[in-house]
């Protein structure tokens, strides 16, 4: 069984809102020195899902892969660490503020390049432009099946059985390999690293492809700006002698203003 | 003529509401370009939804029925519209930010050489080049962008709650037209084998007028019992935030947030949440909030009207048995 997971770094989508900046050249968030960048939460359940589907079949091989710039090296060493084989990196400034298609589309060509994959797993949505859309983009572009927001992947008689989350419930699907799955939180926590993984990790070597290696592709829209959304208004903080006293002011207040 | 097309999504023989509320998106953008709204549904046993796209707002729609589009999967409805697309070349084509519609939104532009924008919050038409802007947050909610492609159809998905359906007008009229795709059934992929519905009981989380939602900070399945009995008293519904469904002590439907429910209630309390930009995105339409936390610094306050800083194993027993009293006398 050949897996290969698509994994992002981005800024750490827990960073306060108060410190959020944005560089309004580059159009994007500005990276904090002191908050290093982190992988996007969902790879994690990404590379988490595929390792679930590598112990229970007692064999295969997890392929890291992530366009970025040099430092993207951190989150394919932090999920070789969890248990990947391989690592794949894209770096080039031609790889750089593309739009959704074009990552799918050069995604997809390092895949080709890698070879054979039973499955791909991506993050639902990424934790930096929430677009939600590479993963059915490599899917759509390499011509083979997708099913998103994926809770449970298992393979059986060389077929997927797949979870669905839905809106109030989930529907269990089957589909022909080789596919791709967006695999949601509910795949459960991801595993952290060993100290044996973290070593093992330290010494696999990452293959670096340019555009020279991988062609980059042209993007289908632009992004015309973006701006941090202003919020006005004021809390009123309801006090009391004890917390007990605040809460009871609380009711009183928001009887006073109708709302219960 | 190119169209504004819409796809609509039918709950028990009836639209959606995020359908309704696209309807009324589309309207907009129709009349900013000169053109007319097609609904289109997928499914077996459409039955009367059709007339009720019209009534809010269709002027054509397409009905595609076939066992085939019973259950959703993006082989099926991808190949559909892709045969419709080259039928009726709409200039847009809108969905909601349902499970069904960000699943297909993206595979559907890039099998049609274009490009989507999903969990929009606002949409428009620029007066000089005639194509759409559309606005959606990013970054959790952090930062909001504005996109344009060139490349038609334009795809967006809409985000439930953030645009105003028509009034229901049953007397407004419209074309019905079947239309077979001629897919093959024994070339679809994926089959869905089972569906589980996880309902919660009470008022539904997304239609509740009262919402008590807990964060991180409640600590436990017993203790989220009392925030559901809060709820209850004040005719409301139980959400959370992501970690107490990640922790197991609620389902995970009952998320509010960015990839969870997004409600928009007269009424929110926010019990022991920091407020992420994530959890955010799916409650700061609410009309009023409430928030309770022992952290004065939390993100919440600040999209708070009203507060109190404080442990809330002390804040809310007083304060439900304070609602208690004033809501029996
Ligand atoms: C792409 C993406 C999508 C996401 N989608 C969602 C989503 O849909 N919904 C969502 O909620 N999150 C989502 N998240 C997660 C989000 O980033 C936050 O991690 C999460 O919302 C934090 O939940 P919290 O506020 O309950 O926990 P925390 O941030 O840990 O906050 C707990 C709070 O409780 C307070 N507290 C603790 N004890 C007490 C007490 N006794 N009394 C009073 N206050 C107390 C603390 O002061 C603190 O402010 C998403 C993240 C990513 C990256
Ligand atoms: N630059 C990238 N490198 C590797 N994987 C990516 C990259 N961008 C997106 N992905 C994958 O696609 C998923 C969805 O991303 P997005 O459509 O941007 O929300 C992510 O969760 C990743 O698995």
């Amino acid at each position: 069984m050949n897996m290969i997971v698509c994994v992002k770094q981005v800024v750490d989508p827990e960073t306060p809102a108060a410190s959020f900046k944005i560089d309004p050249e580059a159009k994007r968030a500005l990276v904090s020195k002191d908050k290093p960048m982190v992988i996007s939460p969902f790879d994690e359940n990404a590379v988490e899902a595929a390792l679930k589907v590598k112990d229970a079949a007692g064999e295969g091989k997890v392929m890291i892969l992530s366009m970025g710039g040099e430092s993207a090296k951190d989150v394919i060493k932090h999920s070789l660490a969890m248990g990947g084989d391989e690592g794949y990196q894209m770096t080039d400034p031609a790889f750089d503020d593309v739009d959704s298609y074009a990552t799918a589309a050069n995604l997809a060509e390092a895949i080709k390049k890698i070879g054979e994959y039973d499955i791909i797993f991506c993050g639902r949505q990424d934790a930096d432009w929430d677009a939600g859309q590479v993963g059915t983009g490599i899917a759509e572009i390499l011509g083979i099946p997708s099913v998103t927001a994926v809770k449970k992947a298992e393979v059986q008689d060389g077929k997927a059985v797949v979870e669905r989350v839905l809106a109030d419930g989930y529907e269990t699907i089957e589909v022909t390999l080789p596919a791709l799955f967006t695999v949601s939180n509910e795949i459960g926590e991801p595993r952290y690293a060993t100290l044996k993984g973290i070593m093992a990790a330290a010494k696999k070597q990452v293959t670096n492809w340019s555009s020279s290696d991988v062609t980059a592709a042209q993007a289908r829209s632009q992004m015309l700006k973006i701006y941090i959304p202003v919020h006005e208004g004021e809390c009123e903080i309801i006090e009391g002698e004890t917390a007990e006293e605040a809460g009871t002011n609380l009711a009183l207040k928001l009887r006073e203003a109708k709302l219960i | 003529m190119a169209d504004v097309m819409i796809v609509g999504e039918i709950i028990e023989g009836k639209l959606s509401a995020s359908t309704t509320e696209i309807l009324g998106a589309a309207r907009k953008l129709a009349g900013d370009l000169g053109q007319n709204v097609c609904a289109v549904l997928l499914g077996s046993g459409i039955g009367d939804a059709a007339n009720e796209a019209i009534s809010f707002g269709a002027d054509k729609v397409y009905t595609i029925e076939n066992e085939m589009f019973a259950d959703y999967t993006n082989d099926a409805y991808v190949g559909a519209l892709e045969k419709l697309n080259a039928e009726a070349a709409p200039e847009i084509i809108l969905m909601g930010q349902t499970s069904n519609g960000m699943d297909l939104a993206p595979r559907l532009a890039f099998r049609l050489g274009s490009a989507a924008t999903l969990d929009c919050i606002d949409l428009t038409i620029d007066p000089d080049t005639k194509l759409m802007q559309k606005t959606k947050p990013v970054y959790g909610g952090n930062a909001v962008a504005v996109y344009v492609s060139e490349a038609k159809p334009q795809i967006a998905t809409v985000r439930s709650k953030t645009m105003d359906p028509l009034a229901q007008d049953t007397s407004r009229s419209g074309e019905v037209v079947a239309f077979d795709p001629g897919l093959d059934s024994s070339a679809m992929r994926q089959k869905v084998v089972d569906k589980v519905k996880e309902e919660v009981e009470g008022i539904k989380l997304e239609d509740a007028d009262v919402v008590v939602c807990g964060g991180r900070g409640v600590g436990s399945a017993e203790a989220f019992e009392e925030l559901r009995e809060l709820a209850k008293q004040l005719n409301g519904a139980l959400g959370a935030s992501r970690p107490p469904c990640d922790s197991g002590w609620v389902p995970n439907n009952i998320q509010i947030g960015l990839t969870g429910k997004m409600v928009a209630p007269t009424v929110y309390i926010g019990i022991a949440l920091s407020g992420s930009s994530q959890h955010q995105a799916g409650m700061s339409g609410s009309k009023n909030i409430i928030a309770i936390n022992k952290d004065a610094e939390a993100n919440i306050f600040g999209i708070s009207h009203y507060g109190v800083v404080g442990d809330y194993k002390k804040v809310i027993p007083a304060f439900a048995e304070k609602c208690k009293e004033l809501l029996s006398g």
